[in-house]
């Protein structure tokens, strides 16, 4: 083994310090769990307004994936491959939303979108489309935030993948978009699945933005979040029921990226 | 052998005739090259000299700066036309150095992958693509993966790949620097077969001059974008142009002026030789007539000077019952001589040696 891969004997005070680090990741969690009364779970699950909550947020999260796909794939194409004026701005501006908050995004959308704004005022005009407080608003809101998930992950594999199988394919007889259906996309498949999953878990807890665009109409823009933070007042049973429904979907996400993040690199 | 594919008759020629002109870095490739369907070709050349860019360009993976390619009568890239046929629409098979065999398919899908490009259906690519399996012996290996695959497995598939499209030209890059020792000779082998049976024009790379001489009937030098000598092995090893044509033939080559018996060699030392005319000069040695003694000779001999042993080569290659020694003097040069003679001459690295070259050994050229 390398120096550095050795185990090595903590000193005492990294042991302290390390397990208070874990129990304030763990103790969230034990808590939850500890606070769900799993008789009452299925009925407050089955209420209407839950349902409703949940049906819009598989909805949108989805429809929010799709959209980052069918966008952000190519977009990581050009910013890996191409060479053009103005890139790495693109570059940082498409994944800016990763540390902007999320209240700011949403209120940045209004701005742009919002029936004042710069382009949503032509939208208005020319087409009577209203984006903001309805369920494109929340699609809008979640892609926003959730896309630049997506476009990294892919990028760096675009970035990875060998040029010259692209080069050998064009030699075979393969125009450029047979290469990149027959060749380049199944390469980096893995790797746009796995952007997509990380895209859509973070579109399905998505708040800042949301509330702000969309706003918070019962079946019409009040996806789980919102609706958690509402009955946590009214219903803490349902909230906490609610709550687990994305611890779910965050540990299934966790558990299907083991191989990727699970491994020290 | 397919003769009506085509289903044309107009007679057109069959080879292909080029001129690439390509700027990469600090490589100005500038080349001229024709190639009949009689012959197999290989691009020799050290290292950055532009053999793989002028395949490149070929295939249309390299834009012309200047130039024009054309495959038995069709122009597939003229500059100055501002003609650019696309790299798939080009009737040219390329084998890669490390084969690129795509991961994600099978040996036979690898195989089918050209055809499904060409508008064949799934079922005829396929079966088609099984045929090409067969030919190369691989039916067994036809839905192994490629990193399932050994070297000489992937060069085979590799090569039906290529094949399969019926090209009119074949490129091969370094088609055996992939594999190991024991494989790269069978593969050889094989492929010099493959090599003869294919219709059109072939051309390959190589660094190996024995990989080129065992494949190829005719060699083109590449020295730094330039083409700096073309012919057959005798044609080239008789009279080397530069150094590193002198070493793959493995020569003494020497450059200087010519005064009627001798030469003046660029270092300033003189070589005695039959006839030298006059102007630039080549001066081959070759190592066999270079004789070594222990002390100074006396007689017929008229070249002799002392040298150090700089170098032993024990005998490996060629013919086997030689040792290659090179020395050190004021004119460097490579002697070849019997295992015997060398024990005679108490022959050892660092050794003292007295060398001589008889006139009449020694050929001289015009530069």
């Amino acid at each position: 083994m390398t120096p550095a891969a050795r185990p090595e004997r903590p000193p005492g005070a990294a042991i302290v310090l390390a397990a208070l680090a874990g129990v304030f990741f763990v103790a969230p969690l034990v808590g939850l769990l500890w606070r769900v009364r799993w008789a009452d779970l299925g009925r407050e699950m089955y209420s209407q307004d839950v349902r409703q909550a949940l049906a819009l947020s598989l909805f949108s999260s989805l429809a929010a994936t799709a959209t980052s796909a069918a966008l952000g794939i190519p977009l990581a194409w050009v910013l890996a491959r191409a060479r053009f004026p103005g890139q790495r701005l693109l570059r940082a501006l498409t994944t800016l939303p990763m540390v902007l908050p999320p209240v700011v995004g949403g209120v940045a959308l209004l701005a742009a979108f919002g029936p004042t704004g710069v382009v949503g005022q032509w939208l208005e005009r020319w087409f009577g489309l209203t984006l903001p407080f309805t369920i494109a608003g929340v699609v809008m809101a979640q892609t926003f935030v959730a896309m630049p998930f997506l476009v990294i992950t892919a990028e760096a594999a675009f970035r990875r993948s060998d040029r010259r199988l692209e080069e050998a394919a064009r030699t075979l007889g393969a125009s450029r978009s047979v290469v990149f259906r027959r060749v380049t996309l199944p390469l980096v498949s893995p790797s746009l699945v796995a952007g997509a999953v990380l895209c859509w878990a973070r579109a399905i807890g998505e708040f800042g933005a949301t509330v702000t665009f969309a706003g918070n109409f019962p079946g019409r823009t009040q996806t789980i979040p919102l609706k958690v933070y509402l009955l946590l007042e009214t219903r803490p049973q349902a909230a906490i029921a609610l709550s687990l429904v994305l611890l779910a979907v965050s540990l299934s996400v966790l558990v299907g990226m083991r191989s990727r993040w699970w491994t020290p690199a | 052998m397919d003769a009506g594919l085509t289903g044309e008759w107009a007679p057109e020629p069959p080879g292909l005739e080029a001129h690439v002109h390509v700027v990469k870095g600090t490589l100005d490739l500038d080349v001229s090259l024709s190639v009949g369907t009689d012959e197999v070709v290989a691009l020799v050349g050290p290292n950055g000299a532009g053999k793989t860019t002028l395949l490149r360009a070929l295939a249309g993976l390299e834009p012309l700066l200047a130039g024009r390619v054309v495959v038995a009568g069709q122009v597939l890239e003229d500059a100055a036309a501002g003609v650019r046929v696309a790299p798939e629409k080009r009737p040219i098979g390329v084998v890669f150095q490390d084969y690129l065999l795509f991961p994600h398919l099978s040996a036979l899908e690898n195989v089918a992958f050209g055809l499904r490009s060409r508008g064949r259906g799934r079922t005829a690519a396929r079966q088609l693509a099984g045929g090409w399996i067969e030919r190369m012996g691989l039916t067994a290996r036809a839905d192994a993966r490629p990193d399932e695959l050994s070297g000489g497995e992937a060069q085979r598939v590799a090569l039906a790949r290529a094949l399969a499209l019926e090209p009119r030209l074949l490129l091969l890059d370094e088609p055996l620097s992939a594999l190991d020792r024991q494989a790269r000779v069978e593969v050889r082998t094989q492929l010099r077969r493959q090599l003869a049976a294919f219709p059109g024009v072939r051309l390959l790379v190589s660094h190996d001059p024995v990989e080129a001489i065992s494949l190829a009937d005719r060699l083109v030098v590449l020295e730094e974008g330039r083409v700096v000598q073309s012919g057959t092995l005798t044609d080239i090893s008789t009279r080397p142009r530069s150094r590193y044509v002198a070493e793959l033939v493995g020569v003494n080559l020497f450059e200087g002026e010519g005064g009627g018996d001798h030469v003046v060699l660029d270092g300033g030392s003189r070589l005695v030789v039959a006839g030298a005319g006059h102007g630039r000069v080549f001066a081959l040695v070759h190592p066999r007539a270079v004789s070594l003694h222990r002390r100074a000779p006396e007689g017929t001999p008229r070249n002799v000077w002392p040298a150090t042993v700089e170098e032993l080569d024990g005998a490996a290659d060629g013919d086997g019952d030689r040792v290659r020694v090179r020395l050190a003097a004021a004119v460097p040069i490579v002697a070849e001589v019997t295992p015997s003679a060398a024990s005679e001459l108490a022959l050892a690295d660092g050794g003292e040696v007295w060398v001589s070259v008889k006139a009449s050994a020694v050929s001289v050229y015009p530069v």
